[in-house]
């Protein structure tokens, strides 16, 4: 009786000692402060800064406005991204969508639709597109990767048999117009207010519901985020059908600020929102990232590759900063979790030294 | 304890703000590296101009720009740059163009890849005071002063058809290999070319089963070529109106057992052909001298930017070597009539 009590004690002691001796989760200011989203903001305004101070003619009005003009489609298609990531699933297919969209727009548009109507229409088209996603990865259960590979090619397929060969151009003036002016003498396109109530609305979705924090659940664990009572099934297909939906916001701004339809338009843009989602900290794992990281990481791309054109960098040059910069960012926090479980062993080992020695021989 | 912890955070602290400091200085390095060349444009009155290119990297491209820099040093720009983006899409040449707007270049040299998606972004470039000129391949006519047009587009199309002809004897299925399904001029020589199936009589026996699109892709354009030899068992000819798809086609045929059987031609680079002419997988090719489309190019630029040109129909200029060239209706200014590169000829050009 006695031996069993003081071992539960020893343990116990030993325990709460070990407890003590963890380092416990940042809190207050050194948290907001050190994380991830932090670092990817403060990085972002380092880089304006530099590029301000280095390159010629960048610090002007006319940056802001050709720059967020250029990042507008990945911002708004990296939101939606960002949560399907989370939940540990992918969507490659979201570029052939924005094609589909413009391909679409442009047949209507030249077929004597109304303007409002087509575009109206498209967005339809877009969120049947995502639906469809949706339904072969949520509902079947075919692996996202393998689906969006498809639909990848049938999306862009599908833009080809609706326009062929030929580009729409003659779009209304007055909405092509609409697409690139800007907010006064600020630089900054009118439909930027437009893209951050998008941004805004998938933010509080993530980071402030019930559904938000599920997402984060399934890309831990999906069988666990069942148990405790998440619809898994329909929150991946929402995602992809909300996915569907803002390609085709994506495509339609595509379309009236080059005032182009074509079944090309869009091409390979899905891997420029895949790397600027991770960049931003997002785990191609799931289970981890967040919005203003994402954000901070789309504009932070942008900046790097305008400033550098602006440069006259050569676009290989920028390929590979791109590429670099995704490694380290992918790389960075592996080594820092490498180390953290490094240190946590050894102190473990330092503070239970007879835990592991007596144990097998005194038995 | 207490303690240690809160040293521990510093040391965080202290890690996050070098990264952050190593990321932004390697950034700066970057940065600094790469303004040598861009700010000649505040030195007064010197004229700096730029190239865009269809996509970089391609050979055809890079014998043009080379053209392009000879000219633009012997007409007297200040600088020249050349930059573009590496795929040849439709949208990718439209944040270069607003780069150079800001940069204040005075010539703007383009090769369209979609003569209207690039048209805002020229128009907010002119407004800035730039000239522009569209050589290779023409934007919108509202959105340049002028076009400089390698040939005459219909002469390209019928120099092709001819040489097809003589090479299959006037008879038989031909395929076209193109470019990429939405190229500018690609689709006009094509248009050319069934126009003139179907209205000439010489052609009447000559028969146009199919187009595909290798897509300028060295790969894709190879396969084309493989997929039309099994899709078509008899087919006679194939015409490539681009550079990369008759090398690639050339280069699957002079392997396969259609060598001498299957009859190709098409627009290529004398370099690239000469293996193929010499081991008679190709008789005879077509093409302009690239190098004189840059190199007219920069004097036109030259030209609108001093004053001597506005564009106007029957404006002439000076294109420094090549004599005076006039600009003709709808701003187009036509280099010259197009080559055919045969055995007897191949090893006098070198590009």
């Amino acid at each position: 009786m006695t031996n069993t009590e003081t071992s539960a004690t020893l343990t116990a002691a030993s325990t709460s000692k070990t407890l003590r001796g963890e380092p416990k989760g940042r809190t207050g200011l050194a948290r907001i402060l050190l994380g991830r989203d932090a670092v990817m903001i403060g990085l972002l305004l380092v880089t304006i800064v530099l590029f301000a101070l280095f390159i010629p003619r960048f610090a002007s009005p006319l940056t802001v406005g050709f720059l967020l003009l250029d990042v507008i489609p990945v911002l708004l298609i990296a939101m939606p991204m960002t949560l399907i990531i989370i939940t540990g699933e992918i969507d490659l297919s979201v570029a052939s969508i924005a094609g589909l969209t413009s391909a679409s727009l442009g047949v209507m548009w030249a077929a004597g639709f109304d303007m409002n109507t087509a575009i109206l229409l498209s967005i339809l088209i877009g969120v049947a597109a995502g639906a469809f996603n949706g339904v072969l990865i949520a509902f079947v259960g075919l692996p996202s990767l393998a689906v969006t590979i498809g639909t990848l090619a049938l999306f862009r397929g599908l833009a080809l048999v609706v326009i062929g060969d030929n580009a729409v151009a003659n779009f209304p003036p007055e909405y092509n117009a609409f697409v690139t002016s800007k907010l006064g003498a600020t630089g900054i396109p009118t439909v930027m207010i437009g893209v951050l109530a998008v941004v805004a609305v998938f933010g509080v979705l993530l980071h402030f519901t019930p559904f938000g924090r599920g997402l984060y659940a399934m890309g831990y664990s999906k069988e666990a985020a069942r148990f405790v009572g998440i619809d898994v099934v329909k929150s991946k297909f929402w995602l992809y059908v909300a996915s569907g939906g803002v390609s085709a916001l994506a495509g339609i701004y595509w379309t009236l600020r080059y005032s182009s339809a074509r079944s090309d338009n869009a091409t390979g843009l899905e891997l420029t929102v895949v790397a600027a989602v991770l960049l931003g900290g997002v785990s191609i794992f799931g289970g981890r990232g967040s919005i203003p990281g994402v954000f901070a990481s789309v504009l932070l791309i942008g900046t790097i590759n305008y400033a550098l054109r602006l440069g006259r960098v050569s676009e290989v040059v920028l390929v590979i900063v791109t590429g670099a910069l995704l490694i380290v960012s992918v790389v960075t926090p592996s080594i820092g979790a490498a180390l953290r479980r490094l240190g946590h062993e050894r102190r473990i080992r330092r503070e239970l030294p007879r835990s592991d020695g007596p144990g097998p021989t005194g038995a | 304890m207490n303690l240690s912890l809160k040293q521990r955070g510093r040391r965080r602290l202290a890690l996050a703000g070098s990264i952050v400091s190593i990321a932004a200085l390697a950034l700066a390095g970057c940065a600094s590296g790469g303004t040598g060349g861009g700010d000649a444009a505040e030195g007064g009155e010197d004229l700096t101009i730029t190239f865009i290119p269809k996509q970089l990297n391609n050979p055809y491209t890079d014998v043009v720009l080379g053209g392009g820099e000879e000219g633009a040093s012997a007409a007297g720009f200040a600088s020249s740059q050349v930059v573009g983006p590496l795929d040849a899409s439709a949208s990718s040449q439209v944040s270069f163009i607003n780069a150079e707007t800001q940069a204040g270049t005075n010539v703007i040299v383009i090769a369209a890849n979609d003569p209207d998606a690039v048209c805002p972004a020229l128009e907010e470039a002119r407004s800035g005071g730039a000239k522009i000129v569209a050589f290779d391949s023409d934007t919108n006519p509202d959105c340049r002063d002028v076009f400089v047009s390698q040939v005459v587009a219909k002469d390209v199309a019928l120099i092709q058809l001819e040489l097809i002809s003589e090479q299959i004897g006037g008879e038989g299925e031909i395929a076209i290999l193109s470019a990429t399904a939405n190229a500018t001029n690609q689709n006009e020589w094509i248009a050319f070319m069934e126009e003139e199936l179907a209205s000439n009589p010489d052609y009447a026996d000559i028969e146009l089963v199919t187009k595909v699109y290798g897509d300028d892709d060295d790969t894709k354009s190879f396969q084309e070529a493989q997929g039309l030899m099994q899709a078509y068992p008899d087919l006679k000819g194939i015409i490539s109106p681009t550079t990369v798809g008759i090398a690639a086609t050339a280069r699957y045929l002079s392997t396969s057992e259609y060598k001498g059987q299957v009859a190709l031609t098409g627009l290529g680079l004398p370099n690239e052909m000469r293996p193929f002419v010499k081991d008679g997988t190709v008789t005879e090719f077509a093409l302009w001298d690239p190098a004189q489309l840059g190199y007219v190019s920069a004097f036109a630029g030259q030209a609108l930017a001093d004053g001597t040109i506005t564009g106007a129909e029957g404006d002439t200029f000076e294109a420094g070597d090549l004599g005076e060239r006039e600009v003709g209706a709808d701003g187009i200014v036509i280099v010259g009539p197009p080559t055919v590169f045969n055995a007897d000829n191949i090893d006098d050009y070198d590009f």
